[in-house]
């Protein structure tokens, strides 16, 4: 592969203007990490505003053999928009126009660097929204959303993104656009729709998607319960689950979170408790209503200390604050922090727990939790000042262990942050040669050229003792 | 489970082709045939997963399921592995969401005869790309699904059918809150609500609907024409009442097989399914002949 030269950016240039063509030191500084910590260089970072210009960035880059890296919000926190090797950085955040709304079928066409929140605020006055709603939606764009599958709390009944995607019009690496899937959302021939969503840049750009829109519920009931034990609160979602239930949502908080969020927004949260649990249920008045009963008992067989029922629209909105704001509570403790993501058995969600606080403890890190209990999807928070010598070494360390620790568990080695860098080289715990062969095929069915997005998601066949191409920052 | 000797039937070279009950179509004629293995591995109703065998007829999971208060978006009849591989769901999808999503991890044999997982254990997961996603609807021409860990839903309390006359269906489909399915007939509109008794009781109330049994399917031959949801209720205004049955909000139309247009594969769609095809199955050696969709008749628009 090569590196971008000047004839790269003259190209460029010639399709999208000097000003949508970036070299300054600045902007190649600014895009060359998403928000986690891996950073590696870009080698120039522009900004179409169209698919045809999507598409002709995508041929400069075919006929040069330089690699190119779709950017949404870069939010992302596995280094999926991270640049390698100086690669074009091609940025969608200017292709941010909800394109049509179809508010009898429930379907809008939008283009990729929609934010995720702006789509439900746009629809809102039609009873929709976008489901899918990771913590980030205030900045995470659609298109983001699209190549990470992305998931968050709500999730749990309604499906990750994945389920909400009916079509995707991609500029392929070889420059052809095409649509994948369609407004109907079960074509003939293969789904390649799905085998799209979830690709992180590596099959190509969307630069058009047909998203499903989800009727509003007439009612919604939002509960704290909090536990003595953390099995207690784990036991529970298992009950309600088991009981038949799939609650809208279904959230924990550990001890030290809890304590930090409430320090931060004095929610008046249950500080003393080892877990609490935020179970939302969402539909028509029954049967919300005949949940919210059944729920509430469940947890006090199961000796929740006490019971919070939101009383209305400002408490609903408060208690969702301190599970949304988790992270900014966590910045007044210490200057760092790590977030993980990987997805266990909720019946493995105890044991787990107790080893991710063993193994914190023992590297001398604070550890705090706050997930999506009811998909067994953790995200231990490792919190830290990286200025203390030796400590990042440690995360890494204890990272690498949580993982470990989830994958043996029954668990996967990532629920919605994705695999990019981050858990490259980690894929072999989950996965055999053989398996690995049928994602690379699947990959280079849609990116013959080995452009878009390389290095990321599937470790190299050297093995995974192969970390020399992981730029500064990354750990595996 | 005994995947090394379903692995083994399979075996690296020379044609092959699998059959379930042959309730979708079953095995190419004069290909060397397998059946996948067949038997529920276990049922956890706390994680909402199954595993089971590919072979497992879908009527005896429904029923070990049914014990559990659950259920899988599996369509009636056949094998599991026959309904994943034809990948079409029934006529719930609208509530249910589309059958591929329920698939969460497959353990099937390729080309060369290896045995591939694809997908994970747990309800999410997004470790590496989807090939999950791929095996559903590629009727069995990537490889051949031995077992299965799918997802599961509750039982609703309540299920009930209703139906209205009338000429603007559309009126009704945006009267209801999160309907099971939502079927048009030309002249009577079906609908499938599921929940609390008497929240389905008030909804039916409230968009004027009265209790009915389910709709009879149009008479065979059929098929599936494919139209934008947008086009339905046009597309079907020239259609004798009660010889189609039209799945509002998701662009689906039963109707005789010539009674609609068919809409030509896009050819930039067709270049990546070859690929596709070439890399996982070089010597066309699974179900040869067999083009994923192909024989449905399909119309339809993308913007
Ligand atoms: C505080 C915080 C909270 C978060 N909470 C959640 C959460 O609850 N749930 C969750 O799932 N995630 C969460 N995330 C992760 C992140 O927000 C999501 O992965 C999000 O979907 C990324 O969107 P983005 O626009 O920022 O994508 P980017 O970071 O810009 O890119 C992510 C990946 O998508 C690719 N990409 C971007 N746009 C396109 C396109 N148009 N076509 C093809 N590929 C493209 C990139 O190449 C990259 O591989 C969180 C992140 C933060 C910082």
């Amino acid at each position: 592969m090569n590196a971008v030269t000047p004839s790269v950016v003259d190209d460029l240039r010639t399709v999208l203007g000097a000003d949508r063509v970036r070299t300054g030191s600045t902007e190649l500084g600014l895009y060359r990490r998403d928000a986690s910590n891996i950073e590696g260089s870009a080698g120039v970072v522009c900004f179409p505003e169209t698919t045809h210009e999507v598409r002709e960035v995508v041929r400069v880059a075919g006929r040069h053999g330089v690699p190119f890296v779709a950017r949404g919000s870069g939010t992302g926190l596995a280094g999926g928009a991270t640049p390698i090797g100086g690669a074009i950085v091609v940025v969608l955040t200017r292709m941010n126009h909800v394109l049509s709304v179809d508010p009898v079928n429930r379907l809008a066409w939008v283009e990729p660097g929609v934010l995720n929140l702006d789509l439900s605020r746009a629809v809102a006055h039609l009873g929709l929204h976008f489901a899918p709603d990771p913590s980030s939606q205030q900045s995470c764009s659609i298109g983001g959303n699209v190549a990470n599958n992305s998931g968050g709390p709500h999730c749990l009944a309604d499906g990750v993104t994945s389920a909400h995607v009916l079509a995707v019009e991609v500029v392929l690496p070889d420059g052809d656009v095409v649509v994948l899937g369609g407004e109907g959302g079960e074509g003939d021939g293969l789904d390649l729709r799905g085998a799209f969503v979830g690709s992180e840049g590596m099959c190509g750009i969307a630069t058009r998607i047909c998203v499903r829109l989800t009727q509003n519920p007439s009612d919604v009931r939002t509960m704290l319960f909090d536990f003595d034990t953390v099995e207690d609160g784990a036991r529970t979602v298992s009950a309600i689950i088991a009981a038949g239930m799939v609650p809208a949502a279904l959230e924990m908080m550990d001890r030290l979170c809890v304590q930090a969020v409430e320090a931060y927004i004095h929610a008046g949260l249950p500080t003393e408790a080892a877990a609490v649990l935020l179970v939302e249920v969402a539909g028509p008045p029954h049967g919300v209503a005949d949940d919210e009963r059944r729920i509430v008992e469940i947890a006090r067989t199961h000796r929740c200390r006490t019971v919070r029922v939101a009383q209305d629209e400002a408490e609903r909105a408060l208690l969702w604050k301190g599970r949304k704001t988790a992270f900014g509570a966590v910045a007044r403790i210490k200057p760092n922090y790590y977030l993980h993501d990987t997805v266990v058995p909720r019946r493995a969600l105890p044991a787990v727990l107790e080893q991710v606080y063993e193994i914190a403890d023992r590297h001398g890190i604070l550890v705090m939790n706050v997930f999506h209990a009811g998909d067994g999807n953790l995200h231990p928070l490792l919190v830290f000042d990286k200025r203390e010598p030796g400590m990042m070494e440690k995360v890494h360390a204890a990272g690498d262990e949580i993982v470990r620790v989830s994958v043996a568990a029954g668990g996967v080695l990532s629920g919605e942050h994705g695999i990019g860098l981050e858990k490259r080289d980690l894929m072999p715990l989950m996965f055999g040669p053989a398996d690995l062969a049928a994602q690379a095929a699947l990959r280079s069915a849609f990116d013959t050229t080995g452009l878009a997005n390389p290095t990321k998601v599937l470790p190299s066949p050297a093995g995974c003792g192969d970390s020399h191409h992981l730029p500064e920052g990354a750990w595996i | 489970m005994d995947l090394t000797g379903f692995a083994a039937a399979v075996g690296p070279d020379g044609p092959v082709t699998i059959a379930g009950l042959s309730t979708r179509g079953g095995a190419v004629a004069g290909v060397r045939c397998v059946s996948a293995p067949s038997g529920i591995e276990w049922i956890q109703a706390d994680e909402m997963t199954v595993r089971c065998g590919a072979g497992t007829p879908i009527d005896e999971l429904a029923a070990a399921l049914a014990e559990h208060g659950q259920r899988t978006v599996l369509p009636d009849g056949g094998t599991v592995g026959g309904a994943l591989a034809v990948g079409r769901s029934g006529i719930r999808r609208l509530g249910d969401g589309a059958m591929r999503d329920a698939l969460l991890q497959a353990v099937y044999v390729g080309a060369d005869g290896a045995i591939v997982t694809a997908g994970g254990p747990t309800v999410k997961n997004v470790s590496g790309f989807d090939v999950c996603r791929l095996l559903v609807g590629s009727w069995g021409t990537l490889g051949f699904l031995g077992d299965v860990i799918l997802r599961t839903r509750p039982i609703a309390p309540h299920s009930q059918w209703f139906a209205r006359d009338t000429s603007a269906p559309l009126e009704t489909f945006a009267a209801v809150h999160r309907p099971v399915s939502v079927l048009w007939d030309g002249s009577r509109v079906h609908v499938l609500l599921e929940g609390h008794r008497l929240d389905v009781a008030d909804q039916a109330a409230r968009a004027g609907l009265r209790e009915s049994a389910a709709p009879p399917m149009p008479p065979s031959p059929r098929a599936r024409h494919l139209f934008a949801p947008s086009a339905v209720v046009g597309v079907t205004a020239s259609l004798e009442p009660g010889t189609f049955l039209a799945e509002l909000g998701l662009g689906v139309v039963h109707a005789a097989p010539d009674a609609l247009p068919a809409r030509e594969p896009d050819p930039g769609v067709a270049a990546i399914e070859h690929r596709m095809k070439a890399r996982f199955d070089p010597a066309g050696r699974l179900n040869p002949g067999v083009a994923p969709g192909a024989g449905a008749a399909s119309a339809g628009t993308h913007p």
